[in-house]
């Protein structure tokens, strides 16, 4: 997901830019009368209007399919669910076990014992591959099926204080 | 449809009182850009000066930049809206001499009191030090957050009752008549329309924000009166993201009033401008679930509400602010100069920071990019190289000592270097969320380093820009005051 943001992110960025260019380079010499450039400019604009409406709109619902919030990703692997509590304390992760099954579905249940963290699981590469919020009072609860064996840390994910940065720990996922 | 004309409307000096927000907000900006660069050097692991006082540089620059910036935006919207409304000079300066006193509890709270809870304050963190700061210190911290806001309350008051004295009500003043009635090309100017627009939603912004930080302070000291942390989260989201985002409603008005001149083109207040400050009107209020996205227990209605008004935010940007701009300039004959110049790269600098800004609003994205420098590449880029861009924009229009003067050299160099180095900057927070790399951590992992030292330079370059820009200012503040032609008149205009 993030090499795709990040592209994405730059495409429309250099769109952008492409259009500010564009116009500082065009605009030396002036067309006196600004009647007739307004209304084709207008008229871009009503397709640009369009133009986003057609490409954004799609792309709004469409990433709107698979939320985290829903049950159904419990659904996602074999085997039943794997239940894992995770408590956030300043600054350390307590979990209820430590290992997981590779291919089963997990049910983190996050919550945290004092103030705001937040839990995310990060591959052996370092990469997010899912988080949610630890709250005082309150139980998220974070679903994801691991679908390659290794070490993967939990950071904390939420400024939490002075050690903020060292509120790390890790779950194994290994064989079923 | 009516049609428009551009009427020349002279440059006017600025106010003391608008110079002296400026030179408050040049002097922290440069502060708090110096704060976060020891913050980058820290990461980069090539300065050590320890998790504690990074942190505290961390809480300071975040209160410091989202304060600078709203004293810049308002000395912009409060030059151009006296010219059109009746607008009280000691409010005015009330603001400032509180935003000072405010200022300086923080700096207590943080340097004395070793305060590092950030600028977000999230309850419960302000009052769950861990013994490393006393609820005295917490208090002394919101508290100075309280002054601020009573402050920008005050000034806020004072446009609303200036804009009800000349239009009658908030409705006239939006242009709503012309909006969903005939369009009579009477709407009031884009300057009003902003400034009524930013006044409804930071006088609610600031009440709910208050209101949380009252709550807070007293359960500060009577902690059986308990707070739901959810709750909390959202007022301070929503009191946040009104404020930030204001700050460039605000500061935008400079555009829409010097980018005119410079061309002799109108940027009037057509149906289509008032619809996208209405719809901004209520996204603004209405986005805040997008902060809280990772949220899982927050009303699920409400965050793919967030999700949804994070991509209709963007195409006012874009489809009426940005490509406004490039409407009048485009074949426009206009002189280019410092003023004009940082005029346009802001609104190029605001349009491309929504980008990444409503891709990470984007739920499935969020799940693997929120927290990450995913988000502080994303608002560098549309505070820093938008809104910061603006008033800079605004310092040299003041401070030009005539229409025909020609920039120095060493500006132009500056100018070219801020906008490459800003680029950089940003995309080195960008990049470093798409690795991952969380936010907010006084020391990373050793993978993540490398990131941090390019960003450390780019960073090195931002500040030597700036000083250029803020040492012009300086400069030339005195000629600040005075009316007389700023813009150069467009080329064939002039012939």
């Amino acid at each position: 997901m993030q090499p795709i943001a990040w592209q994405i992110s730059l495409v429309l960025m250099a769109l952008v830019a492409f259009g500010f260019a564009f116009v500082a380079i065009n605009s030396g010499r002036r067309q006196e009368d600004y009647s007739p450039l307004q209304k084709s400019a207008y008229r871009l604009r009503s397709r640009l209007f369009w133009g986003l409406v057609l490409v954004f709109g799609p792309a709004m619902i469409y990433t709107l399919f698979e939320l985290p919030y829903d049950a159904a990703r419990a659904n996602t692997g074999a085997g039943p669910v794997q239940v894992v509590d995770a408590t956030g304390y300043q600054w350390r992760w307590e979990l209820s076990q430590d290992h997981v099954a590779v291919g089963q579905p997990v049910e983190f249940r996050v919550t945290s014992a004092d103030v705001n963290h937040g839990f995310g699981i990060y591959d052996a590469n370092l990469h997010l591959v899912a988080q949610t919020q630890a709250m005082p009072g309150y139980t998220n609860t974070l679903r994801h099926t691991f679908s390659e064996e290794g070490t993967y840390k939990i950071l904390c994910m939420e400024y939490c204080g002075l050690a903020h940065h060292n509120m790390l720990t890790e779950i194994r996922v290994g064989a079923q | 449809m009516a049609t428009y004309t551009y009427e020349h409307i002279p440059d006017q000096g600025a106010k003391a009182g608008v110079l002296a927000y400026l030179a408050t907000s040049a002097v922290v900006l440069l502060l708090m850009m110096v704060f976060g660069l020891l913050m980058r050097l820290e990461q980069a692991q090539w300065i050590s000066i320890g998790a504690i006082r990074f942190y505290e540089l961390m809480t300071l620059h975040g209160a410091g930049m989202v304060g600078i910036a709203a004293i810049a935006g308002a000395s912009i919207m409060w030059h151009f809206l006296r010219q059109y409304v009746d607008l009280s000079s000691r409010i005015f300066v009330a603001n400032l001499v509180l935003f000072l006193v405010g200022v300086v509890m923080i700096l207590g709270s943080v340097l004395l009191g070793h305060f590092h809870g950030a600028w977000t304050f999230l309850y419960p963190l302000p009052g769950k030090s861990m013994g490393l700061w006393s609820p005295g210190a917490a208090a002394l911290f919101m508290g100075g957050l309280l002054v601020i806001g009573v402050g920008f309350l005050l000034l806020h008051l004072d446009i609303a009752r200036a804009l009800v004295a000349r239009y009658g009500n908030f409705s006239r003043a939006l242009g709503w008549p012309q909006l969903f009635g005939h369009d009579d090309g009477k709407a009031p100017p884009p300057t009003v329309v902003a400034s009524a627009m930013v006044t409804v939603v930071n006088v609610i912004g600031l009440v709910v924000g208050a209101s949380i930080l009252a709550m807070m302070l007293v359960n500060l000291y009577v902690p059986e009166f308990d707070i739901d942390p959810l709750l909390a989260k959202g007022m301070i989201y929503f009191f946040g993201h009104i404020f930030i985002n204001a700050t460039i409603y605000m500061a935008v008005i400079g555009v829409y009033e010097i980018l005119p001149r410079y061309t002799q083109r109108p940027w009037k207040s057509n149906k289509v401008f008032l619809a996208s400050w209405t719809a901004s009107t209520l996204m603004v209020m209405f986005i805040f679930p997008h902060h809280l996205l990772m949220d899982f227990a927050f009303p699920k209605w409400m965050l793919i509400m967030g999700h949804i008004i994070g991509y209709l935010n963007t195409v006012p940007i874009l489809v009426v602010t940005g490509y406004g701009a490039l409407m009048i300039v485009y074949r426009s004959g206009i002189r280019w100069d410092m003023g004009s110049k940082l005029l346009f790269l802001s609104l190029f600098g605001w349009a491309a920071g929504a980008m990444p800004a409503f891709i990470d609003g984007t739920i499935t994205v969020n799940y693997v990019m929120h927290n990450t420098l995913w988000v502080p590449g994303h608002f560098h880029t549309y505070l820093l190289l938008g809104m910061v861009t603006m008033v800079f924009g605004f310092m040299y229009y003041l401070g030009k000592p005539s229409h025909e003067h020609d920039d120095h050299l060493i500006d132009r160099i500056a100018f070219w270097l801020f906008t490459s180095s800003v680029l950089g900057f940003t995309m080195s927070f960008l990049y470093s969320g798409k690795e991952s790399v969380a936010r907010r951590y006084a020391a990373h992992l050793p993978e993540w380093v490398p990131y941090d030292r390019i960003a450390s330079v780019f960073a090195v370059l931002v500040i030597a820009s700036a000083l250029v820009f803020i040492g012009r200012f300086f400069a030339r503040i005195g000629l600040a005051r005075h009316d007389y032609q700023r813009a150069p008149v467009a080329r064939s205009v002039a012939a």
